[in-house]
C-alpha cells in the first residue's frame, strides 16, 4: 500500500507539470496585452521597458520556468516564512497578478475562505441527505418513496446550477423576500442575530449545489446498495437470526460504503468547478468568480495559477480516492 | 445410383414425432431481430418512452416551428417592449420588444445543433479512440495515459480559457457565428470524449479474446474489415448511451458558457444566452428567466431519461423482464 501511494505521488509529478505546460501553451497563445490600459502618452520604449519588467520579453520556455519557479520554489517558501517567521523569501519575485500587481497567491488565500465555506458547507449537507435516501431507496426498491427519490435526482442531475440558482433567487428573494439574492462575504458573525444573517445568505447557494451533489451521491449509494443486498452473505446474515437493522447498516452498508467513499472523494474537485457557476449567480466573491473577472481582465499569471491549482486538485483527489479503496477494501491489492 | 427419389419410407414407431414436426405449419411471423427485442424492451420502460416523446416534440417545435411562426427573432419593436404573454406574442416580448417565442425556437435549434454536433465530435474522437486502444496493445498504454490526462484537466476553466483566446481569431475568419459555433463545438467536443474512449476500450478488450474474432482472423481478416464489420458492430450499445449523455452535456456546457458571457454573441440568442439576459429583468419578468431554463432542464431530463431506457434495453442481461 505504501509503495503504491509512494508510485502514484512521483507519478503525479510529471502529470502535473505536463498540465502546467498544456495550461502554459494555451495562455501563449492569449491575444490580449497587459499594457493596454497604460495611457497613450506614455512613449513606447517605456511601454516596452514595463512589459520587459513583467517578464514578457523573455522566450516561453523562458517564461514558464520562471513560473515554475515562482510557483514552486518560491511560494512555499513564503508559506514558510508565514508560519515560522522565517526569511526565506526576502527580495524574491513571486507570481504577480497583472490586475492588481500584487501576489497572487495573496488574492488566492483571501478568497480561498469563502469558496470552502460555502462548498463544503453544501458538500456535507448533501451527503448527510444522499447517503439515508440512498441506502432507504435500495432497501425498498420501486417502492414509491423510491421512484420519488430516482426523479428528484433526475432533476437533480438534469436541472443546471444557472437554472436553478436564478429559480430559487426568483422565488426566494423576489417574491418571498425571505433570503437575500447577493452573498454578502464582508458579513462578520459576532452574535445570534448577526449568526442568523449568515444562515439566511447561505442557504440558497447551499441548497443548489447540495441538490446536484445529493442527486449524484443517492443514486450511487443506492446502485451500491442493490449490488449487495442481494449477495449470498446477507442471506447467511439473516439465517442466523440477525435483526433487519444490523444486517442492513452494519453488513451491506459498511460494504456498499466502499465505493460511494471513494465518489465523495473524486467529487470534492469537481465542486470547485461546479461552484464556478454558482459562485457567479449569488455573486460570492470565491476562487471561481476569481477565475471568471481574472479570465476577463485578461490577467495570464492569475488564470494559469488558478487553473493548476484546480489541476491540482483533482489529481490529488484521484489519488486519495485509489487509496482510499485499497484502504477500505482488503480484497484490493495494488502491488 | 441414388438420385432417383425413393418413393416412400415407413416411419418407424420412434420416428413419427418427426414427422409431426414437419408437418406443423411453417412459423408466419419471421424470427425477431436484436432491434426489435431491444424496442420491445423499451416501450417498457414508462420513463424512457415519456423522454423520447418529449425529447422528440422538444426537437419538432424547435426544427418546424419556424415554419408556422413567422416572426424573426431578432425583428425588434420597441413600443411592445417587456409585454406579457397576448394572442401576438404568446411567450410575451423582451426588454427590446422582440419576440419571445421566436427566440426561443430560434434559440432552441442553436442548442440543439451545438449539443449533437459536440455529441457527434466527442463520440467520433472517443470510439476511435477507444478503439485503437482496445485493439492495437501497442497504442494502448499511450492513448489510455493520454486519456487520464484528459481527465485531470480542470475543464469549465480550460474551456473559459479556449473560448476568449480562439473567439477572435475564428471570428474573423468565418464569421461571428460560424466562428463562435466551430469554436464551441469543437471545445465541448475536445473535452467531453473521456468516458466514451474508456467505455469501448473496455468492451473491445473483452470483445478481442472472443472466438468469433479468433474465426475470422482465422480466414484471413484485415484490421481495417476487423473492426468495420465485427467489433464496432459489437459497441454500438455502449456508444449509443454515452451518445444520449453526452447531448445533455453539450446542452449544459454551451448554455454554461454562454450564462458565463463567454459563449455566442448577444444579438445570436441560445437558450443560455436567453437566460442570462432575462437575469437582469429577473424582478418585473421572472417569466422570462423562466422559459429558457425550463428548456434547457426539460431537453436534459428527457435525454437523461431517454438514456436510461436505452441502457436497459440494450442490456441483454436485463431484456425480457
Amino acid at each position: 500500500m505504501l509503495t503504491f501511494t509512494i508510485r502514484r505521488l512521483v507519478l503525479a509529478v510529471p502529470t502535473l507539470l505536463f498540465i502546467s505546460l498544456v495550461i502554459f501553451g494555451l495562455l501563449q497563445l492569449a491575444p490580449g496585452d497587459p499594457m493596454a490600459q497604460v495611457p497613450l502618452t506614455v512613449p513606447p520604449e517605456v511601454k516596452q521597458k514595463m512589459r520587459e519588467a513583467l517578464g514578457l520579453g523573455d522566450a516561453w520556455y523562458i517564461q514558464y520556468w520562471k513560473w515554475i519557479v515562482q510557483f514552486f520554489w518560491v511560494e512555499p517558501q513564503v508559506f514558510l516564512d508565514y508560519v515560522f517567521g522565517t526569511n526565506f523569501s526576502e527580495g524574491k519575485l513571486r507570481v504577480l497578478s497583472w490586475q492588481t500587481r500584487s501576489p497572487v497567491m495573496e488574492i488566492v488565500v483571501q478568497r480561498l475562505p469563502q469558496t470552502l465555506w460555502v462548498v463544503g458547507t453544501a458538500y456535507v449537507v448533501a451527503v448527510l441527505i444522499a447517503l439515508p435516501i440512498g441506502v432507504y431507496s435500495a432497501y425498498r426498491q420501486y417502492s414509491v418513496f423510491d421512484n420519488v427519490g430516482t426523479f428528484v435526482s433526475m432533476i437533480g442531475f438534469s436541472v443546471p446550477p444557472f437554472f436553478s440558482g436564478v429559480l430559487v433567487i426568483v422565488i426566494f428573494s423576489v417574491n418571498l423576500g425571505w433570503f437575500p439574492s447577493i452573498y454578502d462575504t464582508t458579513h462578520r458573525v459576532v452574535d445570534w442575530d448577526s449568526f442568523v444573517v449568515q444562515l439566511q445568505q447561505m442557504i440558497m447557494p447551499v441548497m443548489v449545489l447540495a441538490l446536484q451533489i445529493t442527486a449524484q451521491i443517492a443514486r450511487f449509494m443506492r446502485a451500491s446498495m442493490l449490488d449487495n443486498l442481494n449477495q449470498d452473505y446477507v442471506r447467511t446474515a439473516r439465517a442466523k437470526g440477525l435483526g433487519e437493522r444490523v444486517v442492513v447498516l452494519s453488513h451491506v452498508l459498511r460494504n456498499s460504503m466502499i465505493p460511494v467513499v471513494t465518489v465523495i472523494a473524486l467529487g470534492i474537485p469537481q465542486i470547485f468547478g461546479g461552484a464556478i457557476i454558482t459562485e457567479q449567480v449569488f455573486k460570492v466573491n470565491g476562487i471561481g468568480q476569481l477565475l471568471i473577472t481574472a479570465i476577463q481582465a485578461n490577467d495570464l499569471p492569475m488564470v494559469q495559477t488558478l487553473t493548476f491549482i484546480f489541476a491540482v486538485l483533482i489529481v490529488l483527489f484521484n489519488l486519495i480516492a485509489d487509496v482510499l479503496y485499497g484502504i477500505l477494501d482488503p480484497r484490493i491489492r495494488y502491488d | 445410383m441414388t438420385d432417383e427419389p425413393q418413393s416412400h419410407i415407413e416411419p418407424g414407431p420412434g420416428e413419427a414425432q418427426a414427422s409431426d414436426v414437419l408437418d406443423a405449419p411453417l412459423p408466419t411471423t419471421p424470427p425477431r431481430s436484436q432491434w426489435a427485442e431491444v424496442w420491445r424492451q423499451f416501450r417498457h420502460h414508462k420513463g424512457a418512452m415519456a423522454g423520447g416523446i418529449v425529447f422528440v416534440l422538444i426537437v419538432l417545435g424547435v426544427f418546424v416551428g419556424p415554419l408556422f411562426w413567422h416572426v424573426e427573432a431578432t425583428y425588434i419593436d420597441i413600443r411592445a417592449r417587456n409585454q406579457g404573454p397576448s394572442l401576438a406574442h404568446p411567450f410575451g416580448t423582451d426588454q427590446l420588444g422582440r419576440d419571445m417565442l421566436a427566440r426561443m425556437m430560434a434559440g432552441g435549434q442553436v442548442s440543439m445543433s451545438v449539443g449533437m454536433t459536440a455529441m457527434l465530435l466527442a463520440l467520433f474522437l472517443g470510439s476511435l479512440i477507444g478503439v485503437l486502444a482496445g485493439y492495437f496493445k501497442a497504442l494502448d498504454n499511450l492513448l489510455m495515459r493520454t486519456t487520464d490526462l484528459f481527465l485531470a484537466l480542470p475543464l469549465l476553466p480550460l474551456l473559459l480559457v479556449m473560448v476568449l483566446l480562439f473567439r477572435e481569431p475564428l471570428n474573423a475568419s468565418f464569421g461571428p457565428e460560424t466562428g463562435i459555433f466551430i469554436l464551441i463545438v469543437v471545445a465541448i467536443g475536445v473535452t467531453s470524449w473521456m468516458p466514451t474512449a474508456r467505455i469501448v476500450r473496455g468492451d473491445v478488450l473483452a470483445l478481442k479474446e472472443r472466438e468469433f474474432v479468433l474465426a475470422a482472423r482465422s480466414i484471413g481478416t484485415t484490421n481495417t474489415k476487423m473492426i468495420a464489420r465485427h467489433i464496432l458492430p459489437n459497441v454500438v450499445s455502449p456508444i449509443v448511451v454515452s451518445a444520449t449523455l453526452g447531448i445533455a452535456n453539450a446542452i449544459i456546457t454551451e448554455s454554461a458558457l454562454s450564462f458565463l458571457g463567454l459563449g455566442f454573441p448577444p444579438d445570436f440568442p441560445t437558450w443560455g444566452r436567453l437566460l442570462f439576459d432575462a437575469v437582469d429583468y429577473m424582478q418585473q419578468n421572472p417569466e422570462r428567466v423562466i422559459m429558457p431554463g425550463l428548456a434547457i432542464s426539460l431537453t436534459v431530463l428527457s435525454v437523461n431519461y431517454l438514456g436510461d431506457g436505452l441502457r436497459d434495453a440494450l442490456d441483454p442481461r436485463i431484456r425480457g423482464r
